[in-house]
C-alpha cells in the first residue's frame, strides 16, 4: 500500500516537470511560430524592435559569441590540459585553481556584468562594446568548458599515456598526437556547451556590450544580444510582445539545439570509453 | 615536427593559462570590493541597515527590505524545488526505464538549458496574469518564488540524479534482502546515503537562486517594499543592480557594487561550505 502511494508520488511529480516543460517551451514556440516569418531573420528592427526583424541583432550576438569562444577555446583548453596532465591532483597549485573555477562558476551573471563593466569598459576603456561583452561572457563560461574538457581528458585510459611513453614520445608529443585526438569529441561538447551558456546570457551584458539595436560596425560598436533584445522588448517596449516571441522562439530553438548536440556527443562518446 | 622545441616551454604557456583562469575570480572581487569601498566611509556600513528607506537620490541607502525580498525568493524557490528534485531522482534510478526514462532525462536536460530571460518572459506572459486574476497586480513575491523553482528544479534533479548514482548497489541489494519494501529503502537506506551529495548539490542551488536576476527582474514586480503577503511585489538585490546601474553615480554606484560584494561573498562561503562537505563525504 504505502508502496504504490510512494510510486503514484513519483510518477505525479514527474508528470508535473514534464508538463511545465512542455507549457513554457509550448507556449513560446506555438505564440513565436506562428507568427514568425523569414525576413525576421534579416531586416533591421524599426520603432524600437516593435516592427522588423533582428538582423543587425543575431550578427552581434554571433560577434559575441565569436570573441566568447576564441579566449574559451585558448585559456579553458590550456588550462584543463594543465590541471589533467601536468599536475598532480592534489598539488596544492591545482587545488587552488579548481576552487577557484567553482566559485567562479557560482558568481551571479550580474555581478560579472559589474566587473565587466568596471575593467573592460572603464579600466580598458573598450566602453560599451561587443568586445566588452564577448570577453565578460568568456569569464563566465571558462569554469563550464574547463570541467568538461578535463572529465573528457580524465577519460582516457592512462594506457594510452604509457604507452606513448614507452615509444620514446616526449610528454607534448603524446598530448599532441595521443591524448587530444582521442578527448576531441567531449572538448567539442563542452564548447558547444558554453556556447549556450553564452547565448543564454543577459545580466552581464546590459552594462558591457550595451543596448543599441543598429548593425555593429566593428568590435568596439555597441551591440545587443538577442537575449537582452527579449528583455528590452517585454519589459521597456510596450506593444513589442510579438517580437519579444519571435526572439524568445529563435533563441529558444538555438538553444535547443545546441544542448541537444552537446548532449548526443557526451552520450556517445561515454558510450565508447564503456 | 611539434613547433616548440623545448617542453618547458609548453608547460609554461599551460600554466600561464591556469594562472589566468583561477586569477578571474580574484579580479572580479578585487574590482567590485574596490568600488564598493567608498561606500564604506559614506555613507558607512550600517547605512545600509539603519537608513530610513532606499531612495538613492537622497542619500538613503536602506537594503534590508531587499535583503529579504532575495531571502524569502531563495529559500521558496529551494524549499520546492528540493523534494521534486529528489522524487525526480528516484523516477531516473528506481522507476523509470526504456524510452520513457530516455525522454524523461532529455526533457530535464533541456530544460536546464532555457535561459533565464525566456523564463521571465513566460513568466511575464503568462504566469503574472494568472496571479493577477487572485490578486492584483501579478507580478509579486509569489511570481518569483514559482519561476525560480521551475527555473532551478532542472539543475535541482541533475545533480540528486548525480548523488543517488554514487550510492553502492549493495546496499540496496541488502535492503531488499532484509524484507524492506521499496519505499522504506529508498527512503532509509538510499536517500540517507546520498546525503552529503545531495546536500553539496542543493548548497550551490541556493547560491544561484540568490544570484539569479533577470527572471526575477520580470516577474517580481520591483517595488522596494518588506512583502506583507506573497501577493505583493517585491525587489530583489540583483533587481535593484540591474533597474539602477545605468544611471548610477558616486555613493548610489558604490551602493549597488557593495551589493554585488554581499552576492559574491555569499557565494564564496557556499561554495567552501560545499568543499568542506564534499570532503567530509570522501573521507568518511
Amino acid at each position: 500500500m504505502g508502496d504504490k502511494l510512494f510510486s503514484i508520488l513519483v510518477h505525479l511529480s514527474v508528470l508535473v516537470i514534464a508538463l511545465v516543460f512542455f507549457a513554457i517551451v509550448g507556449d513560446v514556440a506555438i505564440k513565436g511560430f506562428t507568427a514568425i516569418q523569414w525576413d525576421f531573420i534579416f531586416t533591421e528592427p524599426s520603432r524600437s524592435g516593435r516592427e522588423g526583424g533582428v538582423g543587425p541583432i543575431l550578427v552581434s550576438t554571433f560577434l559575441l559569441l565569436g570573441i566568447c569562444l576564441s579566449i574559451v577555446i585558448s585559456l579553458g583548453l590550456g588550462t584543463a590540459i594543465y590541471l589533467n596532465e601536468f599536475t598532480f591532483h592534489k598539488s596544492k597549485f591545482s587545488k587552488i585553481i579548481e576552487l577557484s573555477l567553482d566559485i567562479l562558476a557560482g558568481v551571479p551573471s550580474i555581478v560579472f556584468g559589474l566587473f565587466g563593466n568596471v575593467l573592460f569598459c572603464k579600466i580598458l576603456g573598450l566602453g560599451f562594446s561587443i568586445l566588452s561583452g564577448g570577453l565578460t561572457l568568456a569569464c563566465m563560461a571558462l569554469p563550464l568548458f574547463i570541467r568538461t574538457a578535463q572529465s573528457s581528458l580524465r577519460g582516457i585510459p592512462s594506457e594510452y599515456r604509457s604507452g606513448s611513453k614507452a615509444l620514446g614520445f616526449s610528454k607534448a608529443t603524446t598530448l599532441i598526437k595521443v591524448t587530444l585526438p582521442v578527448a576531441i569529441p567531449g572538448i567539442i561538447a563542452g564548447l558547444i556547451l558554453s556556447i549556450g551558456r553564452a547565448m543564454a546570457e543577459t545580466a552581464a551584458l546590459i552594462f558591457t556590450s550595451g543596448y543599441v539595436d543598429r548593425m555593429p560596425s566593428s568590435l568596439l560598436d555597441s551591440g545587443r544580444a538577442l537575449s537582452v533584445h527579449i528583455y528590452d522588448l517585454s519589459m521597456n517596449i510596450s506593444g513589442g510582445d510579438l517580437n519579444a516571441y519571435r526572439s524568445a522562439f529563435l533563441l529558444i530553438i538555438g538553444l535547443l539545439f545546441i544542448n541537444f548536440s552537446a548532449s548526443t556527443i557526451i552520450k556517445k562518446t561515454l558510450r565508447v570509453e564503456n | 615536427m611539434f613547433p616548440l622545441s623545448s617542453e618547458n616551454l609548453l608547460v609554461a604557456s599551460l600554466k600561464f593559462c591556469a594562472g589566468v583562469c583561477s586569477g578571474i575570480v580574484f579580479l572580479i572581487i578585487l574590482f567590485v570590493a574596490n568600488e564598493a569601498i567608498p561606500s564604506f566611509t559614506s555613507p558607512g556600513f550600517t547605512a545600509f541597515f539603519t537608513d530610513e528607506a532606499w531612495y538613492p537620490t537622497y542619500n538613503q541607502f536602506n537594503l534590508v527590505p531587499m535583503i529579504i525580498g532575495t531571502l524569502c525568493l531563495a529559500s521558496g524557490a529551494v524549499l520546492l524545488s528540493a523534494p521534486l528534485g529528489i522524487l525526480s531522482a528516484l523516477f531516473c534510478h528506481f522507476y523509470g526505464k526504456g524510452l520513457t526514462l530516455k525522454i524523461y532525462r532529455r526533457i530535464i536536460e533541456l530544460l536546464a538549458g532555457v535561459p533565464s530571460v525566456v523564463f521571465g518572459f513566460w513568466g511575464l506572459m503568462v504566469l503574472v496574469p494568472m496571479i493577477a486574476k487572485i490578486a492584483q497586480p501579478g507580478a509579486s513575491l509569489l511570481a518569483g518564488v514559482l519561476i525560480l523553482f521551475i527555473m532551478i528544479l532542472p539543475t535541482m534533479a541533475l545533480t540528486a540524479d548525480v548523488a543517488l548514482e554514487q550510492v553502492p548497489k549493495s546496499l540496496i541489494q541488502g535492503s531488499y534482502a532484509l524484507g524492506y519494501t521499496k519505499t522504506r529503502t529508498l527512503l532509509s537506506v538510499v536517500l540517507p546515503s546520498a546525503k552529503s551529495g545531495l546536500a553539496v548539490g542543493f548548497i550551490l542551488q541556493v547560491g544561484r537562486a540568490l544570484g539569479e536576476t533577470m527572471a526575477v527582474l520580470m516577474v517580481t514586480g520591483n517595488v522596494v517594499q518588506i512583502p506583507e503577503s506573497v501577493f505583493n511585489p517585491i525587489r530583489a538585490l540583483t533587481s535593484n543592480i540591474a533597474l539602477e546601474m545605468a544611471y548610477a553615480v558616486d555613493h548610489h554606484r558604490s551602493a549597488l557594487f557593495f551589493t554585488g560584494l554581499i552576492l559574491i561573498l555569499v557565494v564564496l562561503a557556499l561554495v567552501l561550505l560545499s568543499h568542506s562537505l564534499q570532503r567530509t563525504a570522501d573521507g568518511r
